[in-house]
């Protein structure tokens, strides 16, 4: 059996596009919530043995204890806290700890602080920031590099753009999916999540590039089909690999977000929006861009 | 190659996954070495023990970003400054008696810092404190206006209008010209007190410093507090000067321990960053993510057997050699292990099945085109590999620019990641492939059924 992928285009790029639109809107108005890795601050993390204060005590005691206002206290987990402030000086970060050595029920020696400065966390930002400009041209090189030997009816660059596409679509929709949670849930934009998108960037890249190198085979033997057919034929060969692949990805995926501990939730979260996304756009996505940008051509050259 | 150079490959690479294995756990290898030592009276070795390198997220402890400030060093002198500021903090943490701490010092921009990474300290609090306690000895001489500021001084104090000014200026001598302190005690007034000996830099110094301010007193600060003023009578050479501060002799002997550790060359506040980690959470990191690779690798396992039968199975054997390599290799470098690096790592399992995945993807649609098995097999290599070569080196592109990012989650995840891809190319271009050659050719061969 083989499913005409080509056919319905129209619909993956609205689904795509509304997806993406959501994201891009759910980005720009709500912004990333940046964690302290990015900004600057701390956060002292305690796990309980037993009876984990609920959110509203913890407040009040901690009202009482330190002498400002802008620290929220968040629950993860099943017995974690973490309590995130501005960047605090050792005095305070003193006091808390002993509030919490001394609290009922604390596994003492679970608690952890981290603290980081504006400075600090500025660099991050610069550092991550010059990370993802060049992902992106490595990429874009890298893709149009493999393929330079393909140039008839889609030029190399040709499909470095189609990738990238693709690409973008696969790291803005967990962006977007982070910046809602960061709004509603107080999910920090942190360093692990960076790291997972860019991870997403380097396996995004690597499913469009098995379908494309299938095309790419199928052109050079393939006579007298037409490309749409080609791109057809192409993805019917590479769609069980690629679920395949996925799905052993996100069987560790789900492994690590289940049994992996709090400190890598989100992480594999990201990672497993980022996997899904990718499959989908290098099965739907990427090539049947390649088909359409083609009819686009022939109808401009006749 | 011929079958036989494939027999060899795969013979040896499991008896490197079998020696890699003892390697990774030698407890048992051991105990089976010390029953035969008993039991027939030899002394064979026991194999090299090499523990893991557990990052702080896995076994607690504690990780301080200081910034110096070299505002009155010279900058030339930089280099020797951050030197020595290590140094002195590393002999001030083995007072502790922790493990050996990690001290590494940075340049961004024009931000000199010290990294101090504590591994497996139960109290991380006493770290910072015993760094932070360790004082910076400084002398000062008195300002040219020395009298006015004082007469002005006093005049503040006595109205409570206006600010005090310190009557004394920084000079160039400072701990870090320090030889070493000793407590000893004035013979008139049984006074405890702290003597002081410079290098021969220092001594210079001094003496210089005694002779411009002779008949003026000489600030000793200690943490910028003023200690005591001396008034010098004469150029003192030789570099030997002593504090007296009221020092009950307890007081004394802490300050000279002090300075002998170490007085900081350069100052440089509390953390600007800091992680600490309690022990106990890093144990519980390290068990749940041990589990989730456990179940992980299972997971794997299972899928292959489902959909790819037999080869399925050899590729789980590739991949369980594969991950014995891999954790070898992390233990013989060593890779420091991080909770994100486990996390690579379990990811780069998943990832190391698609090159196995493309391989039988081929392999099948070879023997559908009809091709016997050992064609098929070698039909499926040779398609399939310029798929994995491509498709791998992208996040192996990703890898090395992610470790550009430089914070050790990002660089733990990097490092295993990148090494896991790395090898899982190995492993399905030669171990897989040598295996299912091997077995292509038996008995087992014939049966179709278990092949596709």
């Amino acid at each position: 059996m083989k499913f005409p992928f080509t056919k319905y285009s129209k619909i993956y790029f609205i689904f795509s596009g509304i997806l993406v639109l959501i994201s891009i809107l759910a980005v720009s108005f709500y912004g990333l919530n940046w964690g302290i890795d990015f900004v600057g601050g701390s956060i002292l993390r305690v796990s309980y043995i037993q009876d984990r204060p609920s959110n509203q005590e913890l407040l009040e005691e901690l009202s009482s204890l330190l002498d400002f206002e802008n620290f929220s206290v968040r629950l993860s987990g099943e017995n974690e806290i973490s309590v995130k402030m501005p960047e605090v000086s050792q005095e305070i970060k003193d006091k808390l700890t002993n509030f919490f050595y001394n609290a009922p029920g604390v596994e003492k020696d679970t608690i952890s602080f981290e603290s980081v400065s504006p400075i600090v966390g500025g660099e991050s930002r610069t550092k991550a920031k010059r990370a993802v400009v060049l992902s992106i041209f490595a990429i874009v090189f890298y893709v149009a590099f493999v393929f330079r030997k393909v140039s008839r009816p889609i030029k190399s660059w040709q499909y470095g753009i189609a990738t990238v596409i693709a690409l973008v679509h696969d790291v803005l929709i967990p962006t977007g999916i982070f910046a809602i949670l960061g709004h509603f849930y107080g999910v920090e934009f942190s360093i692990p999540i960076l790291t997972a998108l860019l991870t997403i960037f380097g396996y995004s890249v690597n499913d469009t590039v098995v379908v494309f190198d299938r095309i790419r085979e199928n052109l050079i033997k393939g006579s007298g089909t037409t490309f749409n057919e080609i791109i057809n034929e192409s993805l019917n060969q590479t769609i069980i690999r690629s679920i395949n692949t996925s799905l052993t990805t996100l069987l560790v995926l789900f492994a690590i977000f289940f049994l992996g501990g709090a400190s890598l939730n989100y992480f594999s979260i990201s990672l497993i929006i980022g996997v899904i996304a990718g499959t989908y756009s290098s099965m739907f996505l990427a090539s049947t861009l390649l088909a359409e940008w083609v009819v686009v051509q022939q109808k401009l050259t006749r | 190659m011929s079958k036989k150079n494939f027999k060899i490959i795969s013979i040896a690479v499991v008896l490197l996954a079998l020696l890699t294995a003892v390697f990774i756990e030698p407890r048992y290898f051991n105990q089976g070495v010390d029953f035969i030592n008993g039991k027939f009276n030899l002394s064979l070795p026991h194999f090299w023990e090499r523990p893991f390198q557990l990052g702080l997220d896995l076994e607690g402890g504690a990780e301080l970003l200081y910034e110096a400030d070299l505002s009155q060093i010279d900058p030339e002198n930089y280099g020797q400054a951050m030197e020595g500021l290590r140094d002195v903090i590393e002999r001030r943490i083995n007072v502790l008696g922790v493990r050996e701490p990690e001290i590494e010092t940075t340049q961004v921009g024009s931000h000199y810092r010290l990294k101090v990474r504590i591994p497996g300290i139960t109290d991380p609090q006493k770290a910072i404190d015993e760094i932070g306690r360790t004082p910076y000895l400084e002398f000062q001489e008195p300002k040219l206006n020395f009298e006015e500021i004082q007469v002005q001084n006093k005049k503040v104090l006595e109205t409570g209008e206006g600010d005090l000014e310190s009557p004394f200026q920084a000079t160039d001598l400072t701990g870090r010209f320090l030889e070493k302190a000793m407590v000893s005690f004035d013979p008139n007034t049984y006074e405890s007190l702290v003597t002081i000996e410079f290098n021969e830099e220092g001594a210079k110094i001094f003496e210089n410093l005694t002779e411009k301010n002779t008949g003026k007193p000489l600030a000793i600060l200690i943490d910028n507090e003023i200690i005591s003023a001396p008034r010098v009578s004469n150029k003192i050479s030789g570099g030997h000067a002593q504090i007296t501060g009221k020092f009950t002799p307890d007081e004394a002997k802490y300050l000279a321990r002090n300075l002998n550790a170490g007085a900081l060359p350069v100052p440089i506040g509390e953390p600007i960053s800091q992680i600490t980690i309690g022990p106990t959470l890093g144990m519980i990191s390290l068990q749940k993510s041990l589990k989730a690779g456990v179940i992980g690798f299972l997971a794997i396992i299972v899928f292959l057997l489902i959909v790819y039968k037999f080869p399925g199975f050899l590729a789980s054997i590739a991949l369980l050699i594969y991950a014995i390599l891999l954790i070898g290799i992390f233990k013989l470098i060593p890779v420091t292990l991080t909770l994100a690096g486990i996390g690579g790592f379990i990811l780069s399992l998943g990832m190391a099945v698609d090159a196995n995945v493309l391989i039988f993807s081929r392999f099948k649609e070879e023997m559908r085109s009809g091709k016997n098995l050992s064609q098929a097999i070698e039909q499926g290599f040779i398609r399939a590999w310029p798929s994995i070569r491509d498709s791998n080196m992208t996040t192996l592109l990703i890898g090395v620019i992610l470790f550009t990012v430089g914070t050790s989650f990002v660089q733990g995840f990097a490092t295993t990641l990148s090494l896991g891809i790395l090898f899982s190319m190995f492993s399905a271009v030669f171990v897989t492939r040598s295996f299912l050659i091997i077995f292509s050719g038996t008995r087992l061969g014939k049966i179709k059924k278990l092949w596709i």
